[in-house]
């Protein structure tokens, strides 16, 4: 950070500068002047920690994507199809055992089992066709799409959370403050709020395996030079196995997740194969803290569009993807080359 | 012999295709086209749209003017351009003589515009209800049995000002077409009566995170007025239950429709004593509409539909029994530029299930709208409960047309909230 610092004293300092105007404008009560122009601060506030749930989410299944992506260079366009699977599998699960916690596992390890049998079915057979892959899986989306359509049915479905998250709770973020002098607090949604932390956990976790231990460098080395590693010994038809059933495994739970704060519909699968891809194109592919960023930033631009813009809204997250293939193709976080 | 045998097959496909041309207009099979959206946020809706169809085809033993019919039912997304792709299909392609459709407002809009270059091809609505579509530029060959969003409005302003006692009222609406027609409606209903809508916050349809949205939601009005519809309603119950949204809530159409009360979760509930208003009420003691009920519900089994047709069943319903009467009355003869057929159409008064629905000059449907209230049945599922009905609702809502036209068109700001228009 110093030899940033050091490098970009100028840049440095505009950081500086934005961090802490943001924190004043979380922790501050906003002069009157201020709402005038740019409305309340709870609709700022909430738009803020909605954009960071909702990249959360994103970062789920997005990361996944990236993973695969990453390693083996495949191109999943079925990626979405997992994440509705996941989805429709933690509905059922949660409906028949009367546990929404449940849910996770179950998803995780169905939609896995989907991912190991997509590697050795389909990708391991037609490896480094970078064509083949993408259409023989917009294909499997399509196919998936119809039999889930024929199995779930077209409705919406929402899975119910347990009574002790549904609901607000009160944060110590201070809103505004009444003429009497007491202050009103942000209510927020208990729900988003665990989804948020899960999301985080999970990341660091990720981080953390990805970079201290043995399997996870076998898997960066994988990233950097797959032929090396296969000479070396390493029997990376099982790391690449494993990856997958990973990443699968990962858009199953953010199936449930989705389910439980969004809902779960035909259609979805695509919405969220688009959402990772701009995410992964913004970010880097290949890269976790990217998928991670570009999560952050998508999940702001949709949010912040949606309050303060809402015509504009959609083209936003675009506008952004635009921006970062036009400036920085390899995204924010990736490598060049 | 491979040349010998394509020679034949483009043989056969020829004959094939002439006698298909022989068989049009006069007897034989008619081939008639279904537009519903079956993809995206309306899929729901589009479905039980086609179940209303089906229940009236079941009726009529799949005849229509003695032809045996052939259905082709075309799947769109809400989309103006998905739809008019549905369409030039149906037509271009499949050559159906009569279209059905289309379910969502916008995609009326386009098809209205498309239905103008095949001046050969009847088009009944299902189910959209932008103003527009029949209000501005109308089509001879485009009828809407069903009437507009700003229709399905009437009565209810005035019910929740004088009978709740809201008076100031912010709305959430999608950003398109029908709803901007829909709130064109209520406002002109409720700041006649002295209400005042405060502010109209905006989303794209097929939004599925509202929680921003939520949070901005003004907390000094009365009450709060809902203009979703399918997915987009549904996930906006579920974030605000959880974000411990409390407000009155007024119903738009199909937000508060058989559509959204039959959806899986409990997101539901927060609707209970939401009141509403639209083309049809669903405990309504009327015999035609218990019957026609009866017979929505004969059709399917109960898991393959909802416990009572949902008002997108009711105008798909609608506009196939005018078709199916128009072709008795000409006995299936659709020659001559399907002329008798139209002209038949024009001069219809359809007792419907929901009342006596006529046809004005723009071939746009007259008919009667009800108030509601959400209410929690016996079994556990929630219905319409009829509050009133108003008759004969024109699409000029009771003014004169100079004075309506003085309000414009609907959009995302107008009409403007005032006391006399």
């Amino acid at each position: 950070m110093r030899r940033y610092a050091n490098a970009h004293p100028i840049w440095t300092g505009i950081i500086a500068i934005a961090v802490v105007i943001l924190l004043w404008l979380i922790f501050a009560v906003w002069p009157p002047g201020l709402v005038d122009v740019i409305g309340r601060k709870k609709v700022f506030l909430s738009a803020l920690f909605n954009g960071i749930t909702l990249g959360g989410l994103y970062f789920l299944v997005a990361s996944g994507f990236t993973l695969i992506f990453g390693l083996m260079r495949n191109v999943n366009l079925a990626h979405g199809t997992l994440y509705l699977l996941g989805g429709y599998v933690g509905f059922h699960a949660a409906n028949i055992t009367g546990y929404w916690l449940l849910a996770f596992p179950v998803a995780f390890v169905v939609v896995g089992i989907c991912g190991v049998l997509l590697q050795v079915l389909v990708f391991r057979r037609m490896e480094g066709e970078d064509l083949r892959q993408t259409l023989v899986t917009i294909g499997i989306s399509i196919v998936m799409a119809d039999l889930m359509l024929w199995g779930f049915g077209g409705d919406f479905i929402n899975i119910s959370p347990p009574s002790w998250l549904s609901g607000p709770v009160e944060t110590f973020f201070v809103t505004a403050e009444r003429r009497n002098g007491d202050l009103v607090y942000l209510k927020y949604p208990v729900v988003r709020i665990v989804i948020f932390v899960a999301a985080v956990v999970l990341g660091v976790a990720m981080w953390l395996a990805l970079n201290k231990t043995r399997i996870g460098m076998m898997i960066r080395a994988g990233v950097d030079d797959r032929d090396m590693l296969s000479a070396t010994g390493a029997r990376i038809q099982i790391v690449f196995v494993g990856v997958f059933a990973f990443g699968a495994g990962l858009a199953g739970i953010a199936g449930v997740v989705g389910g439980t704060f969004q809902s779960i519909a035909p259609g979805e699968d695509i919405r969220f194969l688009l959402a990772s891809l701009v995410v992964v194109i913004v970010g880097g592919m290949g890269s976790i803290p990217g998928a991670a960023l570009g999560a952050l930033l998508i999940g702001l631009a949709e949010q912040f569009g949606s309050v303060y813009f809402p015509t504009y809204a959609v083209v936003l997250t675009f506008l952004i993807m635009v921006v970062v293939l036009a400036f920085r193709p390899q995204g924010l976080l990736g490598q060049s080359g | 012999m491979k040349r010998a045998l394509m020679g034949s097959l483009s043989a056969i496909a020829l004959t094939a295709m002439t006698t298909g041309v022989m068989a049009d207009g006069h007897s034989g099979p008619i081939k008639i086209g279904v537009l519903a959206t079956l993809e995206g946020t309306y899929t729901v809706l589009g479905e039980d749209g086609v179940r209303g169809l089906n229940t009236a085809l079941i009726g009529a033993g799949n005849k229509a003017g003695g032809r045996e019919i052939e259905l082709i039912i075309q799947s769109t997304d809400t989309s103006p351009d998905s739809a008019l792709r549905g369409a030039r299909k149906l037509v271009e392609q499949d050559g159906v003589e009569i279209v059905i459709g289309p379910l969502s407002g916008s995609e009326g809009i386009a098809i209205r515009d498309y239905s103008k270059t095949a001046p050969g091809v009847t088009f009944i609505n299902g189910a959209s209800g932008a103003m527009e579509t029949t209000y501005v530029t109308p089509s001879d060959n485009f009828f809407r049995f069903n009437t507009d969003g700003a229709q399905w409005s009437v009565g209810l302003g005035d019910y929740v000002f004088n009978e709740k006692g809201w008076e100031t009222v912010a709305t959430v609406g999608e950003d398109y077409s029908f709803v901007y027609t829909q709130i064109f409606g209520f406002a002109k209903d409720f700041c006649e009566a002295g209400g005042e809508i405060t502010e109209r916050l905006w989303v794209p349809l097929g939004t599925k995170d509202f929680g921003s949205i939520i949070a901005a939601l003004p907390d000094d009005v009365d009450a709060i007025y809902l203009g979703l519809g399918g997915g987009d309603a549904v996930n906006f119950l579920n974030q605000y239950q959880q974000a411990g949204g409390d407000a009155n809530l007024i119903g738009g159409t199909i937000m508060v429709d058989g559509t959204v009360l039959s959806s899986e979760g409990n997101a539901k509930q927060a609707l209970i004593g939401t009141p509403s208003s639209g083309p049809q009420a669903d405990t309504w003691d009327n015999e035609n509409w218990q019957t026609f009920v009866k017979s929505y519900q004969d059709a399917f089994p109960p898991d393959q539909r909802f416990p009572s047709p949902s008002l997108l069943a009711t105008t798909y319903y609608n506009a196939t029994s005018a078709m199916l009467q128009c072709m008795d009355d000409v006995g299936g003869d659709l020659t001559d530029g399907q002329a008798n057929f139209r002209n038949c159409l024009t001069n219809l008064e359809l007792e419907a299930p929901t009342g006596t629905i006529t046809l004005d000059e723009n071939r746009q449907a007259v008919a009667s709208n009800f108030v509601s209230e959400v209410v929690e049945l016996e079994d556990g599922t929630l219905a319409n409960a009829m509050i009133s009905k108003v008759d004969n609702v024109s699409q000029t809502l009771g003014l004169e047309k100079a004075a309506f036209d003085a309000m414009g068109l609907p959009s995302r700001e107008n009409p403007e909230c005032k006391t006399s228009y």
